[in-house]
């Protein structure tokens, strides 16, 4: 590793590249939560989309380039317009799914991370060994003569437009009139009711819509980092992801911080490990997870509900 | 006249709605084997002979049952109670950890003996050390998932969420004392904890391949059963499931309820991870991780909650599971068709949820009752 020549100089360093490659997949998947229970329903099975969506986003960029003759410039691309198009796939299922009278949609969360999972690995069993083409970067470390600096700051295009699709989303929110049905729908469903808006027809937008973008998120791990398809490769960001929302209050540009963060809490052991801090390197890879463990006991509180919870959120209703 | 009608329709109805669940998800699994090139049929005919079709098949479908038992209760118990807890791996995890952790210090008087150590054992008497492993994974697994319970209680941290993060934080602590502190130096390609003796492992019944962890599953589904239905406790717990504000207000301490509930809850899971360990692995290592937590899930789905239907879905799902290996080898199907066939049955399962209710004949025919002899003056205007 060329960390090793900038001494302990690397840890915040892998850090700062740890936090600007590893927040991608985050930043999609909370912004696909965050519309989803914006509209009043839980997707928990946004771990299972991920996963296909990394999947198919690797399948399609080999075959596209290896099998189809599409020029490697091109097949990553199209490799995650398929993600977000299997992502959208399952997002319909869960979306008629836990509309249904009776059916409880965290329990359908936990069917459609098993299901997700399940169709991912048995079409990605071929994908494990060949190389697919990537997602090309924008490389903004060429002012550094250093290869540690100019390999951190390798940012992809797709980071860069999750930064721009926060901000977007919360003016949808604000200034739109679709997110005003949206904000509706999910915060008084007899309100929207009266103004005539279809519940399901919006939530059922809104989960397809918060599922594309969670394909993407799936596209991210597969496409740029860590670059790779194996059956271990979203372990749990999924759910970090449903955690982050609740910790961002419900808000988008919030949760573009809080990916960032999270980003970075998951690059602090690889990065240690990359000085040769090897002692304990499974706990501190478990760090994401005690994070958002820690914030949401320190967030939650049994007195009130949550400022900026959408108020039909986990409420039984049509 | 009115009191004496049973209710056969409406029992039969829970039991019906979720056979019929089943088959459909049998066809939609069956399409997608179609899609793979695979002829249907040869398929089921091949989980139905892996799974039930000897008594040898059988055998090591109830292996796989065992575990189920012991996971789908972490999920059923505290579903009764309203909860939606998926920490079943985990505790399994934690339970495992705990086991290996008594066995060792019972066995050597060390978790990390030394040579010298190994060389003989304490010398207790083997039912002495497998109570302790037995207590050390019920007590690991039960304080784990209660610890989701306390954080619910006085945090109102979602249950779902926080129980399935901390099946992450296990099994980073599951490979951190294992390739660590705990590691045994023989245990090279597997890192692992020091094997158990052979003595103080649990032996088979009979002359079977059948571990006793079998009858730890039955035993605890069983005991399970009576404790929610036909005790005073059970009734508690049913009544703040069904409304925590009625039952604060009868004066339940929904707190206490919660967290021991969650406790027993964890404690099962924490058993089959003892099972694990103390019947199949002989000493803590990855494999215990074998995803008995996630299909304990759906037994618990779809046995509505219930034990003793608990015990007889998880050999079900032991069936299938148990067919998975040959589906790999006759067919060439990835090991994740499992996976997919598990995904379809709880989906179809889910989705039935929504049917009860809706077919006639599963509703008590009205008998007309005849109207009470004395006009009613007791009712107030």
């Amino acid at each position: 590793m060329a960390a090793e020549a900038l001494g302990w100089w690397g840890v915040p360093l892998g850090i700062l590249a740890g936090t600007l490659r590893g927040s991608a997949p985050f930043l999609f998947v909370s912004l696909g939560e965050c519309l989803t229970e914006k509209s009043g329903k839980i997707n928990l099975g946004l771990e299972g989309t991920l996963l296909t969506g990394a999947m198919s986003a690797y399948a399609i960029s080999y075959l596209a380039s290896d099998k189809w003759g599409i020029p490697t410039s091109v097949s990553p691309w199209l490799g995650v317009l398929v993600a977000g198009c299997a992502g959208m796939i399952l997002g319909f299922i869960h979306a008629w799914l836990s509309q249904q009278p009776k059916v409880n949609d965290i329990a359908v969360g936990i069917a459609m991370i098993i299901f997700g999972s399940g169709i991912a690995f048995y079409f990605g069993k071929a994908f494990i060994q060949p190389k697919a083409p990537q997602l090309p970067t924008i490389d903004l470390g060429n002012w550094s003569a250093m290869p540690a600096v100019q390999s951190a700051l390798k940012i992809s295009p797709l980071f860069i437009f999750g930064v721009l699709l926060a901000p977007l989303m919360a003016w949808f929110f604000k200034s739109t009139r679709w997110g005003l049905f949206v904000r509706a729908v999910g915060d008084s469903p007899d309100a929207a009711l009266a103004m005539g808006v279809s519940i399901k027809r919006v939530r059922m937008l809104c989960i397809i819509a918060g599922s594309f973008l969670a394909g993407i998120g799936g596209a991210c791990l597969s496409l740029y980092y860590p670059g790779l398809w194996s059956e271990s490769i979203s372990s749990g960001q999924g759910l970090m992801a449903v955690a982050l929302v609740i910790f961002a209050r419900w808000n988008p540009v919030q949760c573009l911080w809080a990916s960032l963060f999270f980003g970075g809490a998951q690059a602090i052991g690889p990065a240690l490990q990359s000085v040769g801090v090897d002692q304990g390197r499974y706990l501190f890879n478990a760090m994401p997870y005690i994070l958002t463990l820690l914030i949401m006991i320190i967030t939650c509180s049994p007195k009130k509900t949550l400022s900026g919870a959408p108020g039909a959120l986990g409420t039984i209703n049509g | 006249m009115a009191l004496s009608r049973s209710n056969w329709r409406s029992r039969s109805e829970s039991v019906v709605i979720p056979l019929a669940a089943l088959m459909v998800a049998l066809v939609l699994f069956g399409i997608f084997c179609m899609f793979g090139g695979k002829n249907p049929f040869a398929v089921y005919a091949a989980i139905f002979k892996t799974a039930f079709g000897s008594w040898n098949a059988f055998q090591g479908t109830l292996l796989r049952a065992a575990p189920l038992m012991l996971t789908a209760l972490c999920t059923a118990l505290p579903a009764r109670l309203g909860l939606m807890v998926i920490g079943n791996e985990g505790a399994l995890v934690l339970g495992g950890l705990g086991a290996a952790a008594v066995g060792l210090i019972l066995s050597y008087g060390s978790i990390t003996p030394n040579p010298a150590q190994l060389q003989t054992t304490l010398g207790l008497a083997p039912t002495v050390v497998q109570i302790g492993m037995a207590l050390g994974g019920i007590i690991a697994g039960g304080i784990w998932i209660a610890i989701v319970g306390a954080l619910r209680h006085y945090r109102a941290v979602n249950e779902t969420i926080s129980s399935l993060l901390m099946n992450y934080i296990a099994i980073a602590l599951l490979n951190h004392l294992v390739e660590g502190p705990w590691k045994d130096p023989a245990s090279l390609n597997k890192p692992s904890t020091f094997p158990i003796p052979e003595l103080y492992r649990l032996g088979n019944i009979g002359s079977t391949r059948i571990h006793y962890g079998l009858i730890y599953g039955l035993l605890a589904c069983a005991i399970a059963y009576f404790l929610i239905q036909h005790t005073t406790f059970g009734f508690a717990a049913r009544t703040a499931g069904g409304n925590v504000k009625a039952a604060r207000i009868a004066g339940l301490p929904v707190g206490k309820l919660t967290i021991i509930i969650c406790f027993l809850a964890g404690s099962c899971a924490g058993l089959a991870g003892m099972v694990e360990v103390a019947a199949v692995q002989g000493q803590a290592n990855a494999s215990i991780v074998a995803g008995y937590g996630y299909a304990g899930i759906l037994v618990a789905f779809i046995a509505r909650y219930n034990a003793l239907a608990a015990a007889v879905v998880a050999i079900l799902l032991g069936g299938i599971i148990n067919s998975g290996g040959a589906l790999q080898r006759s067919f060439g199907m990835p090991d994740a068709t499992v996976l997919v066939f598990q995904g379809l049955v709880f989906l179809v399962v889910l989705y039935s949820e929504s049917l009860y209710g809706r077919f006639k004949i599963f509703k008590e025919p009205e008998i007309p009752i005849a109207p009470p002899p004395v006009p009613s003056a007791a009712v107030p205007v």
